[in-house]
């Protein structure tokens, strides 16, 4: 036993080995219902982050990979069919059959966005950022805090330090967060206090408004973490379970040959 | 198969003997599940089921990924998506397929360094480790090329710095690696050729796999103490060994139901640990990451393929005896792959008489250094070039090659052995109190 658990430490410090170099900076720790084993998304959060990506981010970012339907599905925002219908109907798609531009359906994506002064595609944005990866590239940090995708994001989002610059007609503005670019960013500070309205009166100073983008993000990045932490602890719990029998089952198996009575 | 003496497959009358006489597999996989196994193996011998069963776990979870995906430039990273998000089940493929790799590597380290340990690669054992090291660097092909499928942005760049490393090669580099991306740079057509090579790949596996095993399956298994098996009788051969089958299976299994169990939460919790966020930004050509990092199986021979820069005077030296024909880059070229050979000569470099690790005090010491030196090197390999990397890395680079080359052969020459047992029943018997008889 003492050298399974040896042989189990040196797989483990072998994979800890994985240490993973991406953006630094100051990202923030935000606690997110969705951490941890048990986690899960926190539904009217995700339907509040829709609500922030549609009234706000959705003028400069596309989420080409995310269908609209799966806004209906469990485990995300959850709407019911009606509400998914309405809102792929308030955009709008250029169907080359009908060669013009017809209301989405469900079963399309959200829209592309590309062009001048417009932003990078959301579909996968929160794991495609990282938080701190130390001590030393070692991962301890996200191995406990998670890769940290949500926090940069809303660390980006809240990081804005007031100053500007112009450079070559572009505008940039200062947000240390953002060490891509040297402190320097070229999306203005689009989260203010009270920039959007919630129907049930959730606080919408510009922090929950961060945290609620940032959840939705990774939802849209990771739909089926609720359904995937499932699998996740009931294999386990299976795993352990079998392991108690066959622990049991080979210590019966070699008791006679190891001199000692059979369980 | 030869080697120790066991009962064989008896058909009865029958079909099992109209069977048997035209084709007698029945008698095939008896003999192999049969195999007399030495009775002391301890837990570092199970990770060759862990090895297996990932083997098939990996090809498994790919035949149905690859039903899924599509290995178009425009259209990879899409269809990843599409399995992430619309194929039934297809997250938990994905995510098992992915971090599966890890485990296959996790698995293969410690089962290389059990070998290095206990001597298994010493004679008559030469074969199964060579053909080892043979699955080993096939294992690393079929990963890298597995990696690049995604067409992440760390797939992109990651095929571009690795198969750079060919170009390298004087004089005939460029041709070389024109040839293996079927154009001047990474694109579809590299892509293309990577899907077929990682499908095609896994069953060169399978085959070098079903070779390992009848190589030690000739010579039958070392163990802790690396005194063989007395065969000259099947009731001498007894008292050292057990049947692979229930013994073994059931102990592998146990284990590997463990093992299995923290891959699981990994795969469920923890999914994207072991990756890198920047594989989730589709490739552009024209951007660079700021970091080229290889996944954490390569790291080691990573940092050895960095670490011997133009200003080392071992390469300054050799770019001025070859004329300049051998620079930095091919050097460090040269160096990664001369550690993998270097290993796998380790049959011939290890002068010692006495096989186990066990009984021998001056090397178990080397040995261990070495192990941390190779967690060093993956530590290293992830880290910017520059101090105190940098020299962290030529250290451990040079630790590498000396413990081949020059710690194995002379320590053989000088290293008194502790006492070994005389038989391997002893040894278990020792362990497990003398009161231990086998109940025949």
């Amino acid at each position: 036993m003492r050298k399974l658990a040896i042989s189990a430490v040196s797989a483990l410090a072998l994979g800890a080995g994985a240490a993973m170099a991406s953006e630094g900076g100051a990202v923030h720790d935000v606690n997110f219902s969705f951490e941890g084993p048990y986690g899960t998304y926190d539904q009217a959060q995700l339907r509040r982050g829709l609500q922030v990506f549609t009234e706000i981010c959705s003028a400069c970012h596309g989420m080409k990979f995310v269908p609209i339907r799966s806004l209906g599905d469990e485990g995300g925002p959850n709407l019911s069919s009606d509400e998914v219908r309405a809102y792929a109907e308030n955009l709008s798609i250029f169907d080359p059959e009908l060669d013009e531009d017809r209301p989405r359906k469900p079963t399309d994506m959200f829209p592309t966005v590309t062009g001048d002064g417009m932003g990078p595609d959301l579909s996968v944005m929160a794991k495609a950022r990282a938080g701190f990866h130390g001590p030393y590239g070692t991962g301890i940090s996200q191995f406990f805090n998670g890769i940290g995708g949500p926090e940069y994001i809303y660390s980006i989002l809240t990081g804005y330090n007031g100053e500007e610059k112009e450079e070559a007609g572009t505008l940039y503005y200062g947000n240390p967060t953002f060490t891509a670019g040297n402190g320097w960013i070229a999306m203005p500070q689009m989260l203010t206090d009270e920039a959007v309205e919630f129907e049930d009166g959730s606080p919408n100073d510009a922090k929950s408004l961060a945290k609620d983008v940032a959840a939705f993000l990774m939802w849209a990045a990771e739909p089926k973490l609720n359904a995937r932490k499932e699998a996740g602890y009931i294999s386990v719990g299976m795993l352990i379970i079998l392991s108690v029998l066959l622990y049991f089952t080979n210590k019966a198996l070699w008791a006679p040959h190891k001199g000692k009575k059979a369980v | 198969m030869a080697g120790i003496p066991h009962d064989h497959y008896e058909p009865k009358p029958g079909a099992e003997t109209w069977l048997h006489k035209r084709l007698p597999i029945v008698s095939l996989v008896y003999d192999t599940i049969m195999i007399p196994t030495p009775k002391n193996l301890n837990w570092w011998w199970i990770w060759g089921i862990v090895l297996a069963f990932t083997l098939v776990l990996q090809i498994v979870t790919g035949i149905i990924l690859a039903m899924h995906y599509t290995p178009h430039v425009d259209l990879a990273f899409a269809s990843v998506e599409h399995i992430m998000r619309d194929v039934n089940g297809g997250h938990m493929l994905r995510y098992l397929h992915a971090n599966g790799a890890s485990l296959f590597f996790v698995a293969v380290y410690i089962h290389i360094f059990r070998g290095l340990y206990y001597g298994s690669y010493k004679s008559p054992r030469e074969i199964t480790w060579i053909v080892g090291m043979l699955i080993y660097l096939v294992m690393m092909g079929t990963a890298f090329m597995g990696y690049v499928l995604p067409w992440g942005q760390m797939s992109f760049w990651g095929a571009t710095v690795i198969t750079g490393l060919f170009g390298a090669i004087p004089g005939i580099g460029e041709p070389i690696q024109t040839w293996l991306l079927g154009g001047p740079a990474v694109d579809n057509a590299t892509l293309n050729r990577f899907f077929s090579l990682h499908y095609l790949l896994p069953f060169v596996l399978v085959a070098l796999v079903a070779v390992h095993i009848w190589a030690f399956h000739t010579t039958g298994n070392n163990n802790p103490t690396g005194v063989e098996v007395r065969r000259a009788s099947k009731a001498e051969a007894q008292k050292d060994t057990l049947p692979f089958w229930p013994y073994f299976v059931i102990k592998d299994l146990f284990a590997l139901a463990i093992i299995l169990a923290v891959f699981f939460a990994i795969v469920g919790f923890m999914p994207n640990y072991l990756g890198h966020p920047d594989n989730y930004v589709q490739a552009d050509p024209l951007v660079t990451p700021v970091h080229i990092v290889p996944e954490w199986y390569f790291l080691p021979f990573y940092a050895i393929l960095r670490a011997f820069t133009a200003d080392v005077w071992v390469v300054m030296l050799t770019e001025f005896v070859t004329f300049g024909i051998v620079d930095a880059k091919f050097f460090g070229v040269v160096a990664m792959f001369g550690a993998i050979i270097v290993m796998a000569l380790a049959p011939w470099l290890d002068t010692s008489a006495t096989r186990s690790g066990r009984y021998r005090p001056k090397f178990k010491i080397w040995f261990w250094l070495f192990v941390v030196n190779f967690v060093v090197l993956t530590w290293v390999g992830a880290m910017p070039t520059e101090e105190p990397y940098a020299t962290i890395s030529l250290i451990g680079s040079t630790y590498w090659f000396a413990y081949f080359l020059v710690i194995l052969p002379v320590l053989g020459i000088f290293e008194t052995p502790l006492p070994e047992p005389a038989t391997i029943e002893e040894d278990f018997n020792e362990h497990y109190g003398a009161n231990a008889h086998p109940a025949e």
